[in-house]
């Protein structure tokens, strides 16, 4: 049970991964890109970790849960620093 | 499965090392350099050496990407200072890079037959030391004079870069700039981010007597965490000239060569620990370490110092 919820999760991690970096490759512009990247940084990372908890204790899951919200904080961060550029201006 | 993913590994790192070597742009070629040194380190993670690994993401591709995207920034555009290399200058730097890689390659063949190494008898005296981990072993123990040398040279690269001053600006603040303004949201993570990189960078060199880490990782997450304060502009940079700054940056060598003279009297050779006493020793010595290291890469990424006005 836990090995095909693990199955699924990380395919599923994979999948966005894939589709993410086709869009950072294919997508017009640096915001419609940075839109395709978000995903994978979130929801792709974030599902690899949940798939891989139940294979693991219980500090190694906790972990990896750390590094996932470190990579939202930093992710979500730079990718505003990138748009507020791309648009032009620093502060706003 | 596992040879598979090393061998489009190794393959990955070859085009990413050549695209980077080949690149039109500065720009360009300095950001697959980081990448480079990215995938690099994921190489030696698939060689167990997690210590290398550690160093290669946080030096190599880290605080040296950074020095050299700060370096092509300040290039871009400015035509006097690109120098303009002949063809047959590239041509001739090529043919010499590979003569060095084909006789590098060529000595790892005719190395005689049976590789002799030292782990072992490393691995047997470790114990002795009070340290778990057979590369702080090596690094404070088995070789601590080439460490202490290491610590030396990053201080020697600090008075190179200190040098590049005006003689006006000497003593003043370090000129880095990369924001014109007060950015709010880079502010939030120079507020947010330094506490758990603190607590971590704490950990990775107390860890390191026993597991991967130590003084060189602990100290970059710390100079890190700095570089971060300086960039969001929450605190300027120190006057290169203030004691306390001076005093951050040799207390790392002098303690070193405080417990290295030290050896004189007990056990009677540079550099040698008394008995019983290595670990509480090495932990000294990490901890000044690594309080240097971070104020050392801090300060070589923020640059020689600038005055107000300077261009």
């Amino acid at each position: 049970m836990a090995d095909l919820f693990t199955i699924l999760a990380v395919t599923a991690g994979a999948v966005l991964f894939l589709a993410g970096t086709v869009g950072l490759l294919r997508f017009p512009g640096t915001l419609a890109r940075l839109h395709a990247l978000t995903k994978v940084d979130n929801l792709g990372l974030g599902l690899v970790v949940l798939g891989l908890m139940p294979q693991m204790g219980f500090l190694a899951a906790a972990k990896m849960l750390a590094v996932w919200l470190l990579v939202q904080l930093s992710g979500a961060i730079v990718t505003q620093i990138l748009a507020r550029s791309v648009r032009g201006g620093g502060e706003r | 499965m596992e040879t598979g993913f090393d061998i489009a590994l190794a393959l990955l790192l070859l085009c990413v090392g050549g695209w980077s070597v080949i690149a039109r742009n500065m720009m360009t070629a300095v950001i697959v350099f980081i990448a480079y040194g990215l995938l690099l380190s994921l190489a030696w993670v698939r060689l167990h050496a997690i210590d290398v690994s550690l160093t290669e993401a946080a030096i190599g591709s880290g605080a040296t990407g950074l020095l050299m995207v700060i370096a092509a920034h300040k290039v871009a555009g400015d035509t006097k200072r690109v120098v303009q290399l002949s063809r047959g200058f590239h041509v001739l730097a090529a043919v010499f890079a590979a003569l060095v890689a084909v006789g590098i390659a060529a000595l790892a063949f005719v190395l005689p037959g049976e590789p002799s190494s030292l782990a072992a008898p490393v691995l047997e005296r470790l114990p002795d030391s009070g340290l778990g981990n057979p590369v702080a072993g090596v690094l404070f123990v088995f070789r601590s004079f080439d460490t202490l040398l290491e610590k030396v040279v990053l201080l020697l690269a600090l008075i190179g870069v200190w040098a590049l001053a005006r003689d006006a600006d000497w003593g003043g603040v370090p000129g880095l700039r990369l924001f014109r303004e007060r950015h709010s949201v880079l502010t939030l993570l120079a507020r947010t981010l330094p506490p758990i990189g603190f607590v971590f960078a704490i950990y990775m060199t107390w860890a390191g007597a026993d597991v991967p880490g130590g003084a060189f990782q602990g100290g970059t997450v710390l100079a890190a965490m700095w570089i971060l304060v300086m960039v969001a502009g929450v605190r300027r940079p120190p006057r290169i000239s203030s004691p306390p700054l001076r005093l951050a940056i040799v207390a790392g060598p002098v303690v070193f060569l405080a417990i290295g003279f030290l050896g004189f009297l007990a056990p009677g050779a540079f550099l040698a620990y008394p008995e019983g006493f290595a670990k509480p020793l090495i932990v000294a010595m990490e901890t000044a370490l690594t309080l240097s290291i971070a104020v050392i890469l801090g300060l070589l990424i923020a640059g020689p110092p600038k005055g107000e006005d300077a261009p």
